[in-house]
């Protein structure tokens, strides 16, 4: 099977507080710590475990800049086989519709059976691998939290619905997946593993070796786009217990018993 | 002149989602006057008593009633959709695991911009609406643009907007049936086998008083010894947010979220957990919310009656130590 994984590099949340800059125009950018978005490092994970049972290889491609290559890199150092790297100044600025362009012109110019996608990102959009598909005519299913391969023209998707339930699905190939976390345990890379791979080549690609026309994606092809970062008006928010361990534990049992917290 | 307005209601065992009515307030603040119209699918009786329920608060219903649709598979209801809505229309739905199954792809096939998870409208100026949208997990928000001149599919969080409850339209029920599969139905590619039901674990949250919930700050597998003996000590049973759930460090019974349970606890504390609106969707009956996170801009904070910024690895401890003491 021929699976292309889409990835992006993002700051890691639970590395970072994420806090506005000054003028709400970003956030703050000094010493954050980026990584792959988490999504994406249980698709790659799902990737590598299809193809270890039916063969086949596995590419990851991610939109960016030579900044971006890292996680490609990162990516390919877990497991994955080849990686790409879509990057021209014309792509800037691209809304998810955008991205989901630079994305079909990749997927046209290889031969995938299974393309996945992480279930959203660091906007929290999920919204390239339904786009991408749409644009291909291929079938979608998202929030895919179990993936069994049936034969080369089907598989079984799992996608998590609400409650805790599952919605069983049969899915013909070539199909686009958007997947969940919890799907599996993505492994641990170690540096040994970045090492392996830290001189490789990846592949740039360019709009115009896309045949993409610079003003369908990027900020001229942008329908959507962000105006500025704030923090929302705290309201109400909780009443913040202050003082020393000991004088917050004092309140806090107070408060529990009197809301029959503690049986 | 005024843009359509749409809301695909989502449905189940014949009642409409709770979105359908908030879906109203949200058309009614991209624009005043416009008429909204309710778009539904489904298969047979159960369809029609939701049309019947839904017409009372829609200017217009249009049915689309289909023995394919008497489970919806996103796949065969775009095609239909594609087909009966307007180019140029807005599309509202809700932003649920139905909603990002659909829209997206939708947007694409409508050629349609396509604004995901809006939590508010702030106004249209020059065919460009304003809307609040949440990242990194909620802990920032943003102010988007959205240029709906050439239509747009917007996805709306569920419970951002208020319920409108007027249920002043009365519309007319239309049924789109005939022009939503002229030309053959399509979606074939995916096929819905059945619902795997969730798995009963050893407790029944949905059943608990109090609820002692953990999240990422726990850090460690074996750290969560510590969660089990406060529970203990309040007589509380535990529960946990999503992270925990995906490192199987507890069993998926355990997870409190619209992927997980709906909790309804009169004490809920939440250790180490973010927040994330997915998480705060599975707390319902108003609960005494006591909140402990390090992080003081965590979102768990907005929605909690009482904080304590602190790391729960520290403060989980001692409090378990002290109601010990209290109690003898």
């Amino acid at each position: 099977m021929e699976i292309l994984v889409c990835v992006k590099r993002v700051p890691d949340t639970a590395e970072n507080e994420i806090e506005v800059n000054r003028d709400g125009t970003d956030i703050e950018r000094d010493d954050l710590v980026y990584s792959v978005n988490e999504w994406d490092n249980y698709a790659v994970e799902e990737a590598i475990q299809i193809r270890d049972k039916v063969g086949g290889s596995i590419t990851v491609v991610t939109v960016g800049n030579e900044e971006d290559e890292e996680v490609v890199r990162r990516e390919m150092a877990m497991g994955a086989d080849n990686g790409i790297l879509l990057s021209d100044d014309a792509f800037n600025g691209s809304d998810g519709k955008g991205i989901a362009s630079v994305l079909k012109a990749a997927v046209e110019k290889g031969k995938y059976d299974l393309i996945l996608t992480g279930a959203q990102a660091d906007d929290g959009a999920g919204q390239v691998g339904g786009m991408l598909a749409a644009m291909l005519d291929w079938p979608y299913a998202s929030l895919v939290n179990l993936l069994e391969v049936i034969d080369d023209k089907k598989i079984k998707v799992g996608r998590e619905i609400a409650g805790g339930n599952q919605e069983m699905n049969e899915i013909d190939l070539p199909c686009v997946l958007s997947i969940q976390t919890g799907i599996n345990e993505p492994r641990y890379v170690g540096i040994r593993g970045i090492r392996k791979v830290a001189s490789l080549e990846i592949p740039v690609h360019t709009a115009a070796e896309l045949g993409i026309a610079g003003n369908t994606v990027g900020e001229s092809g942008a329908r959507m786009k962000r105006l500025d970062y704030f923090v929302p008006d705290a309201g109400e928010g909780a009443e913040i217990l202050e003082g020393s361990t000991d004088e917050i534990i004092d309140k806090l049992v107070e408060l529990l018993k009197a809301k029959g917290g503690i049986k | 002149m005024a843009q359509q307005v749409f809301a695909y209601i989502i449905h189940k065992s014949g009642v409409a989602d709770d979105t359908a009515l908030e879906m109203i307030t949200a058309a009614g603040k991209l624009n005043a006057d416009a008429s909204v119209t309710a778009v539904i699918a489904g298969s047979g009786a159960e369809l029609d008593g939701v049309c019947k329920e839904v017409a009372s608060s829609f200017s217009e219903v249009w049915k689309i009633d289909h023995e394919t649709l008497a489970y919806i598979n996103a796949e065969v209801i775009r095609p239909m959709l594609t087909r009966i809505l307007p180019k140029q229309g807005i599309v509202l739905i809700p932003h649920e695991h139905f909603g990002m199954d659909l829209a997206p792809g939708l947007s694409v096939k409508l050629d349609a911009a396509y604004l995901p998870d809006a939590v508010d409208f702030e106004g249209i100026e020059d065919g460009k609406l304003k809307a609040v949208r949440e990242e990194y997990g909620g802990q920032v928000s943003t102010h988007v643009l959205c240029d709906i001149s050439q239509g747009a599919v917007i996805t709306i969080r569920p419970g951002s907007f208020k319920a409108d409850e007027s249920k002043s339209a009365g519309g007319n029920i239309v049924d789109k049936t005939a022009e939503a599969v002229e030309g053959g139905l399509a979606g074939g590619v995916r096929r819905f086998l059945e619902i795997a039901e969730a798995e009963v674990g050893d407790v029944d949250i949905t059943k608990s008083d109090v609820l002692v919930s953990v999240g990422r700050g726990i850090e460690e597998e074996e750290n969560l010894e510590m969660v089990f003996d406060l529970a203990k000590a309040m007589g509380a049973d535990v529960s946990c947010s999503r992270p925990i759930v995906d490192a199987k460090w507890l069993e998926k019974s355990r997870q409190v979220g619209t992927s997980g349970k709906t909790v309804k606890p009169k004490v809920y504390m939440a250790l180490g957990i973010s927040g994330s609106f997915q998480h705060l969707g599975g707390l319902k009956g108003a609960p005494f919310i006591v909140a402990v996170n390090k992080n003081v801009k965590a979102p768990i904070f907005q929605a909690a009656d009482v904080g304590i910024v602190d790391d729960i690895l520290d403060f989980v401890p001692e409090l378990t130590d002290r109601i010990n003491e209290i109690k003898g």
